[in-house]
């Protein structure tokens, strides 16, 4: 019984195939897009994870000079013979064929158990040959492919390491990056012995040790960016969702007398409900599969973006391929099924609740309107207030819960807002076809208000994303120009070489000053804090981006008393100038008032300024390699060239301000590409559904036209005002859309940054850009009944006339 | 390779005090050099103890190792400079390393006693193994690896450290004059290029020591003139010892410091051959007896036993002892970890009137480093009174 019961059931769908498409479309895009922005960030968080393993920086205590640059094997040397128990690594990149990989050099025998991660790398034949040459490169096997007679080493495979990942000894790591005498970093064995004397009294302040964190540094620096993706991924999810639900409830409606039929021929509630379940289970699962490879395919599109961006934000190494695990694409089917159970829950529930004995009709679905929207506006009224109280947590997730309680919120009142604004234009009918005209969109508005909602949410979130964007573009690039006040920027290679470059700089009468970049690494209650000195210098009274500050900031901070602190400091720690704070340093706990906060976008740590002679005090031997050059624009270029010469400058050492721009304009777009993606594939998907939704409602409003047409309207005349009513009601949503997506853009620049990154975006409102969207709305309302409203144009006057001859 | 591994070592709450500082390297060698013994026997998979160095060796040459067994590594010994009879130590040079040989180990053990009599030992070893023969090279390719072990041993307790250098980057090395060895912080220092008076330090993360050694005795050649053969196959060491150090210094156990005074004993030895593959361990005696004069005895076990060692005056005069001329005799076998180790020893050489009974001051002595082995002070009873170290391999 339950096969023919399920096939009675499914011939449902052959007989309303565009249905049945709406369905699975709806269902497959938003597996898709869920799915898919799930892959991006398990591959990225996998990465994450491994690097973070490779050689057990998740679990030892590292030791390295401030600001990362090499230190010297003397000081490893040193630290060894005072008892420390510390192992050399040196970290750098090699390139073949114009790519990067990354060459790790190790010494085996000081080298924690373990620490390599892996097994494979723990056998005999392996240390001999690793530590003599020819040495031995240990490798995965897609590097090793990649790499294959290039005349490295021979490579030991080993599956677990990172792509792109070259371990080999550090002998052979230090002759191969003509880096011999340098070490990056030291991994700290976890049992030392009490005897040995502490680390300031053997290396002063050169060297800094950096506990091991619970967290993968990349994993919590990038945390906000993955949200991101998620809080976006799950928006389309929801929204594909909106098209299954108006689908299911649709052909639940349009099957009401199937399934009493079914009843009434003797089949069990539980049968039929069963079979209910298995339809849509096949469903789910049909659309499940494809939009798992969908999603997949999005991932891998997508991916090499996201690659860049986190590379270009957080540094981080991000493969540009996917590998994915069976468990993610069951996990996709799950959220499927899970989405279409979700959707169909109402359906579900009137069909238990079905009475034999009902009289036959569309009763639920288009009728007790007020009601509904009655029942939306409390659950609105809900969510505001629950908005209401995310205020008060400073999580990021809070940052989101109220964006998408906003967004539900709104889209919940649509109905009511678009059914009290027809009440209004329909006062203004003059002629019965008017009157008729908003009667009937009103009528309407039942069936299409999932999918108007569904474009409601699309077209705001693109609005609050663009304006985000578009104003962080427009913030950042003043920005720049401001903070990237030099000409040129040099990175000497030694400190003697900076201080001839500088020698050579102060003859020159066409540069106007040369300003060292000095910094030395330190910690603000265990939060990394770069301390930039500064030579009082009119380039940062003028230029700098100051946000807040006191009266007198540069002059305060010259006296040794005050600093400049960046956005993210302050606000990570609430503080507003005036306040004062106590830094640790090598020489004291120095206490200092907050004289200015300065904006310092995209960078995910904290940054101080404090006058150059209280860092040469406080921190004796940080690098003195950096320099910004204050010349004419014009003499740039040529002074650029002259020094690469004379002091054999490569391309990295020497950059103009314009190059350096652009490098971080770059950054900046590629952030935000796969925003601005997946953004437009919500706006898609809030079309298909408005399309779908349209295109099984033809079908359904026919006996609504019919008598229009039997009392003298013509067809063509009534696919226009079918086509007008669409358009007027994607444009009452599009003009909804403009104020809630200005919410939307506040609530990201405004919260959801400030909690994400620490800084807070000035909102700039774009017309042009609603105008487009707007009309984008339209054009998509317009297409979407395009079809319906040809078809009706095009409908033969027997089958308008068979309507009434048929039981409605 | 290695056709026996051994049971892993049980953790558990009567673990000693162990403190490795890089484990894995224990799976690259199963098994650890001994002592007094260069010549590990890598060849065949029967053989027990291997170095570092000969299985890296064996790594490198694995075809040649195990298709021709003895005869190919006598080949590859070849490369390193041969110890030969009738060769004329000279000092203080050959307090130096010797980096045309494959191995070679600076080693001290003492006997010693705190402020209210209680016993107890130390152990300093400096360990040089060559990938390559004669490299003194600058810099990380430097083809030699230096290993250190340190301990100290209460009646009932055994601290035990280790730790791995590589040459040629400063962090372990012999200096000349004044002469320093040293891997890490720990070292053997003399203020001159002898080894008359020196200071010995290790440290661990549970117990440190610093100890001034005084030569009251000669420089004691072994063997035939530091010769010293090791098997009748024509295996042997140069070796030279001075067993007549007296002590005074600090040892830290934990939180307690202690002064301590008592003896000393080095042991010099270099050598490139393998052992012998039949051999497959050793138990190895230096005692130091209240009449001032001392005795080194061992014996190499397995199917190619040998015995050897030297009777010592108190002026220095040493005298050989012959192979077979010792009669060693396991009293009480103890658990040790999963091991059954004998602690407690009857040693007689009828020629000397010698019948003495040899009681570890610690049974479970045990060096649960990356190569372990037993190693641990004694009590020296019957016709001869004393005390002295004993070390145990192959069990």
């Amino acid at each position: 019984m339950l096969a023919q019961t399920l096939r009675a059931l499914l011939s449902h769908w052959k007989r309303r195939p565009w249905q049945a498409a709406a369905l699975l479309i709806g269902l497959a895009t938003a597996t898709a897009l869920w799915s898919g922005v799930q892959a991006l960030n398990s591959e990225a968080r996998q990465s994450y994870d491994r690097a973070a393993s490779l050689l057990g920086a998740d679990q030892y205590t590292t030791i390295a000079v401030a600001g990362g640059v090499p230190m010297a094997q003397s000081d490893y040397i040193a630290l060894r013979r005072a008892g420390w128990r510390v192992s050399p690594i040196l970290e750098g990149t090699y390139v073949s064929n114009n790519r990067p990989y990354r060459l790790i050099g190790i010494d085996p025998l000081t080298l924690p158990p373990n620490a390599l991660g892996t097994a494979a790398i723990e056998g005999a034949e392996d240390l001999s040959s690793f530590l003599a040459p020819p040495y031995r490169i240990f490798t995965g096997p897609g590097t090793a492919e990649a790499l294959a007679n290039t005349g490295l080493p021979p490579f030991t495979i080993v599956e677990d390491l990172p792509q792109g990942t070259l371990i080999a000894d550090i002998g052979f790591v230090q002759a191969t990056l003509g880096q011999t005498g340098e070490i990056t970093r030291l991994i700290v064995a976890p049992t030392q012995k009490p005897s040995r004397q502490p680390l300031a009294n053997i290396t002063q302040t050169r060297l800094i040790a950096t506990p091991p964190r619970e967290t993968p540094e990349l994993a919590s620096l990038t945390n906000s960016f993955h949200l991101n993706l998620t809080a976006f991924g799950l928006l389309s999810f929801v929204v594909g969702l909106f098209i299954v639900h108006a689908t299911i409830g649709l052909a639940f409606e349009q099957r009401r007398s199937l399934l009493r039929t079914l009843r009434a021929l003797g089949t069990p509630q539980r049968t039929l409900l069963t079979a209910l379940a298995m339809e849509l289970g096949l469903l789910a699962l049909t659309a499940g599969a494809a939009g798992t490879a969908l999603g997949y395919l999005i991932a891998a599109s997508l991916l090499p973006d996201v690659a860049a961006s986190l590379r270009g934000l957080y540094g981080a190494q991000v493969p540009g391929t996917l590998t994915l695990s069976p468990l993610w694409w069951l996990a996709g089917l799950a959220i499927s099924l899970a989405g279409a159970a979700l959707a169909a829950t109402t359906s579900f529930w009137k069909a238990a609740r079905l009475s034999i004995l009902a009289p036959v009709g569309t009763e639920a679905w288009l009728s007790s309107e007020l009601a509904a929207h009655k029942v939306q506006r409390r659950l609105a009224a809900v969510l505001l207030a629950g908005a209401a109280l995310t205020t008060f947590s400073t999580h990021l997730l809070a940052g989101f819960a109220l964006m998408g309680a906003v967004l539900m919120a709104a889209a919940l009142l649509l109905p009511s807002l678009l059914s009290a604004l027809i009440t209004i234009l329909a006062r203004t009918a003059r002629t019965p076809v008017a009157e008729w005209f908003w009667a009937d969109t009103r009528a309407q508005l039942g069936g299409l208000s999932l999918a108007l909602m569904a474009l409601l949410l699309a077209l705001s979130v693109n609005i609050g994303v663009g304006t985000m964007v578009d104003g962080f573009r427009q913030t950042f690039l003043a920005y720049l120009d401001k903070r990237l006040a030099s000409e040129l920027y040099i990175y000497a290679e030694t400190d003697a070489q900076a201080e001839a470059i500088r020698t050579r700089l102060e003859t020159d009468k066409n540069v106007t000053a040369t300003l060292p970049i000095w910094n030395a690494e330190a910690r603000f209650r265990d939060w990394p804090v770069s301390v930039y000195g500064f030579e009082d210098h009119p380039t940062y009274r003028e230029s700098w981006p100051l946000i807040d500050a006191t009266s007198t900031p540069w002059d305060d901070t010259a006296t040794g008393t005050a600093t400049i602190i960046s956005e993210q400091f302050a606000r990570r720690f609430a503080l507003q100038p005036g306040d004062t704070i106590t830094l640790p340093t090598p020489k004291d706990d120095w206490p200092l008032s907050v004289a200015g906060i300065y904006a310092d976008y995209g960078n995910p740590t904290g940054q101080m300024l404090i006058p150059m002679p209280e860092l040469l005090s406080r921190w004796p031997d940080v690098e003195k390699r950096r320099y910004g050059v204050r010349t004419s624009a014009a003499h740039a270029a040529r002074l650029a060239e002259t020094l690469t010469e004379d002091f054999q400058l490569s391309a990295q050492q020497i950059v103009d301000q314009s190059a350096l721009k652009g490098i971080s304009r770059r950054i900046f777009e590629t952030t935000f590409t796969v925003t601005i993606a997946l953004n437009a594939l919500t706006l898609a998907v809030a079309g298909l559904a408005l399309f779908t939704s349209l295109l099984t409602l033809a079908t359904l409003r026919l006996p609504q036209l019919a008598p229009a047409w039997a009392m003298g309207l013509t067809r063509a005349r009534l696919s226009k005002l079918e086509l007008l009513r669409t358009t007027a009601l994607a444009l009452f949503t599009a003009l909804a859309a403009i104020p809630l997506g200005l919410a939307v853009a506040w609530i990201l620049t405004a919260v959801i940054n400030v909690k994400a990154f620490g800084w807070k975006l000035p909102l700039f409102l774009f017309p042009d850009q609603w105008l487009k969207l707007t009309a984008l709305a339209l054009v998509t309302a317009a297409l979407a009944s395009a079809i319906p409203a040809l078809r009706l144009a095009k409908m033969r006057p027997t089958d308008l006339l068979g309507l009434f001859s048929h039981e409605r | 390779m290695n056709a026996e591994p051994k049971p892993k070592t049980a953790p558990g709450p009567a673990r000693p005090h162990r403190q490795t500082e890089s484990a894995h390297p224990a799976s690259y060698v199963q098994k650890y050099p001994r002592r007094r013994h260069p010549h590990a026997a890598p060849g065949r998979a029967s053989t027990k103890y291997l170095t570092i160095l000969a299985t890296l060796i064996l790594a490198l040459t694995p075809a040649l190792a195990l298709a021709q067994g003895y005869a190919g590594l006598s080949d590859e010994a070849a490369a390193y400079a041969p110890v030969t009879p009738g060769h004329t130590l000279r000092f203080p040079q050959d307090h130096q390393p010797h980096p045309d040989f494959r191995i070679e180990w600076w080693y001290i053990t003492a006997n010693m006693e705190d402020e209210a009599g209680a016993p107890l030992g130390l152990q300093w070893t400096l360990f040089r193994q060559a990938m390559k023969p004669g490299d003194t090279s600058e810099g990380w390719q430097n083809q030699q690896i230096w290993m250190g072990h340190a301990a100290v041993t209460t009646p009932t307790e055994h601290y035990v450290s280790e730790t791995f250098a590589r040459g040629g980057i400063g962090q372990a090395g012999v200096a000349a004059n004044p002469f320093k060895a040293h891997i890490d912080d720990w070292h053997m220092t003399s203020q001159t290029n002898d080894l008359t008076e020196v200071t010995l330090a290790a440290s661990g993360t549970d117990f440190a020591y610093e100890v001034q050694l005084t030569a009251t005795g000669p420089l004691v050649l072994q063997g035939e003139n530091g010769y010293s053969r090791k098997s009748d196959q024509g295996q042997a060491s140069y070796y030279y010892s001075q067993p007549h150090y007296t002590l005074t210094g600090t040892v830290t156990l934990g939180a307690r410091t202690k002064t301590v005074t008592g003896t000393a004993w080095l042991d010099r030895e270099w050598s490139s051959q393998p052992l012998s593959p039949d051999q497959t361990g050793w138990d190895w005696f230096s005692l130091h007896f209240e009449d001032d004069t001392k005795l080194m005895a061992y014996r190499l076990k397995g199917s190619g036993a040998y015995t050897t060692g030297a009777w010592i005056d108190a002026d220095g005069t040493a005298t050989l002892l012959p192979n077979d001329a010792m009669q060693f005799e396991p009293l009480t076998i103890s658990d040790v970890k999963t091991r059954q180790i004998p602690t407690r020893w009857r040693l007689k050489w009828p020629e000397k009137s010698l019948d003495i009974t040899v009681q570890a001051l610690n049974p479970q002595a045990y060096m649960t480093t990356v190569f372990e082995y037993w190693e641990g002070p004694v009590t020296v009873t019957g016709t001869h009174k004393g005390k002295g170290y004993l070390e145990m391999t192959g069990y």
